[in-house]
């Protein structure tokens, strides 16, 4: 925004008249308040370290069940890939000429597992399943990884503390990092 | 429109000898074989348009007015369309490029904009569309898209281009297209971010912003604070009218210069927060390995790229002479502040024209007059902008990243000119 926004005389008086709304603390009064309700029913966003997880839990072996049925069409009947992604395997393979990224190799944070699921998959039927089946699949896909214990059970908090293999290998944005010499002539 | 013989096959030895005939009358020889000459091709048969003779379409009147209510292309052009790849395993999280070969000047026209989804293109009422701001805010607020265009509006030319445009390994494409047509470029109507932001409040400790889509795949990235307050915008209207369907109908996310998913389009949501959110889409996509094991991650920027559109791969030179190489150069980082061309396969380089005006974060479109004089050749450009940087080839760029990156391709694309006029891409 190049200059600053000046609001019309007439508009300020008529947030002067209205001072004791909480809406009328607002420079234009555009928009309504957003109900706790409403946030909560919207706001899915799971952190990296575990936020906003949900009430609920689920264990490896029904996580295993909802797999099958919700599941394994794409990604193949342990995970291995097909239309969609692969979900398994390829730890030790990202600095090698044939990485393989998958869940357990490349995720940095298991929370976002449960989130990515809740917010995006089924693809033909997202936000479909329940907070319970979410927390299952989690598990049952962590457990193909090898990161859970397959008669495990996983809720928020042991979510959260599952430290996945590739964590702190992530770095900053070190660009520019390639140099064109910018030769003109006799190049 | 990917190979030379799918044009040559649109035009008929007629026509190209009358192109040849009257290219050399009225330019000494030159000519670009492109859509534009196959695409006359049935009407070349009928010398009885040609002069002296009066063509038919003056001897009958033309279509009424309100015939086309929403006016589309000439039925000339109907090969002027997105390139879509036909052997994806699912079409729902998937791209469609711009055939930038086929277009001119720095607007990409809407029906031509370039497509990437992750969960397909949503069918959203704007009466039943809320976008929600909640979080780090004083006031959590609600809006209609009526609400929205009741702020103060701007309008802004801007590139968007998609994050992996192309990959770093082959096969590369035989098209401008195929190769960077995931970029395009449109007048964008909206209202500052910032002025909504404002318009809740932010709390101290407010970082990020996590946007999400009200797409199936309810796109989600997190903008750092600081592009929200600089020139992010909300967009709801490109090129003059509403936001198409796939470019985010009613709104969406404009973060000029950054990848094109963190332009998160069907906008229904803004969560100010202390953190990113660490999406699937910002740490297991959209994050750049290298070779080490390593990978970079919040990697926002395109840097500075060109491509010469015409002559390209794909097209043809008809006759040596005089030929206008043209192309398109931008930079996420700011203005373009130079290109150079080189039409010797990289031995020397020439400044080309900028034509005006040169926008930030816009295309900007280069032109270098030339004389083919009929001989194997190679050109390409490299586009440098106003921080310095200077566009890389792509040999430079694999010595520092690697091939198993993904994302942010910004080399130098050569094409190679063959003796009979056939144009190919030089690195494939």
């Amino acid at each position: 925004m190049p200059t600053p926004r000046l609001v019309p005389a007439a508009f300020a008086v008529a947030i002067l008249l209205c001072a004791t709304r909480a809406e009328a603390q607002s420079p234009y009064g555009i928009g309504r308040a957003a109900t706790p309700a409403e946030i909560a029913g919207w706001n899915i966003d799971v952190g990296g370290d575990g936020s906003n997880l949900p009430p609920g839990s689920g264990t490896v072996s029904h996580g295993s069940e909802v797999f099958d049925q919700q599941c394994a069409a794409c990604h193949g009947a342990k995970g291995e890939g097909g239309v969609g992604d692969r979900l398994v395997g390829g730890q030790g393979t990202l600095g090698t000429p044939k990485p393989v990224r998958t869940i357990g190799s490349y995720w940095p944070y298991a929370p976002t597992l449960f989130d990515y699921i809740r917010r995006a998959m089924p693809q033909n039927a997202p936000q479909s399943l329940s907070n319970d089946d979410v927390y299952a699949l989690s598990a049952y896909i962590l457990s193909l990884n090898g990161l859970l214990q397959a008669n495990a059970t996983l809720d928020a908090k042991s979510l959260a503390v599952i430290k996945m293999p590739n964590r702190n290998m992530f770095v900053g944005d070190p660009r520019p990092d390639v140099k064109n010499p910018e030769c003109m002539t006799g190049c | 429109m990917t190979r030379p013989t799918d044009i040559d096959k649109n035009v008929t030895s007629t026509s190209r000898r009358r192109f040849l005939i009257e290219g050399g009358a009225l330019v000494g020889g030159a000519a670009v074989a492109t859509g534009f000459v196959g695409s006359k091709a049935s009407a070349a048969e009928n010398a009885g348009n040609l002069p002296p003779n009066v063509p038919q379409w003056m001897k009958t009147p033309g279509d009424p007015l309100g015939s086309q209510p929403y006016g589309t292309p000439s039925t000339f052009e109907k090969n002027v369309v997105k390139n879509i790849p036909k052997d994806l395993k699912q079409y729902l999280s998937a791209s469609g490029r711009t055939p930038l070969q086929d277009l001119d000047g720095i607007i990409t026209p809407n029906g031509l904009f370039y497509e990437r989804h992750h969960g397909g293109v949503p069918t959203i009422d704007p009466a039943q569309h809320r976008l929600m701001l909640h979080g780090l805010v004083d006031r959590p607020l609600i809006f209609t898209m009526d609400d929205i265009r009741r702020f103060p509006s701007e309008s802004h030319i801007y590139f968007l281009e998609c994050s992996g445009n192309p990959e770093y390994k082959k096969p590369y494409g035989k098209t401008a297209s195929d190769l960077v047509g995931l970029v395009s470029c449109a007048e964008w109507t909206g209202v500052s971010l910032k002025l909504v932001l404002q318009e809740a409040g932010l709390q101290p400790g407010a970082k990020w912003v996590v946007a999400e889509g009200a797409d199936s795949a309810a796109m989600t990235r997190s903008i750092p604070i600081e592009k929200c307050l600089d020139d992010a915008m909300l967009a709801y209207s490109q090129n003059g009218e509403r936001l198409r369907p796939q470019q985010g109908y009613p709104l969406r996310l404009l973060v000029p210069g950054f990848e094109g998913n963190m332009n998160v389009k069907w906008l229904r949501r803004l969560h100010v927060a202390a953190e990113p959110a660490y999406s699937r889409e910002e740490t297991s996509k959209y994050t750049d390995p290298m070779p080490d094991g390593t990978a970079r991650e919040f990697t926002f920027y395109m840097e500075a790229k060109s491509i010469i559109t015409r002559p390209s791969g794909g097209q043809r030179l008809t006759a040596p002479g005089f030929h206008e190489i043209s192309g398109i150069a931008w930079s996420g980082r700011g203005k373009v502040r130079r290109v150079d061309v080189s039409v010797d396969d990289g031995k020397s380089w020439q400044v080309a024209q900028l034509q005006e005006p040169v926008l930030t974060r816009a295309l900007t479109r280069f032109r270098l007059p030339w004389h083919w004089d009929g001989k194997p050749a190679v050109i390409q450009s490299r586009a440098v902008d106003e921080t310095g940087y200077v566009q890389p080839t792509l040999a430079e760029l694999l010595a520092v990243r690697g091939d198993n990156y993904v994302y942010h391709n910004n080399a130098i694309w050569p094409w190679r000119i063959a003796e009979d006029g056939e144009v190919t891409n030089a690195n494939a």
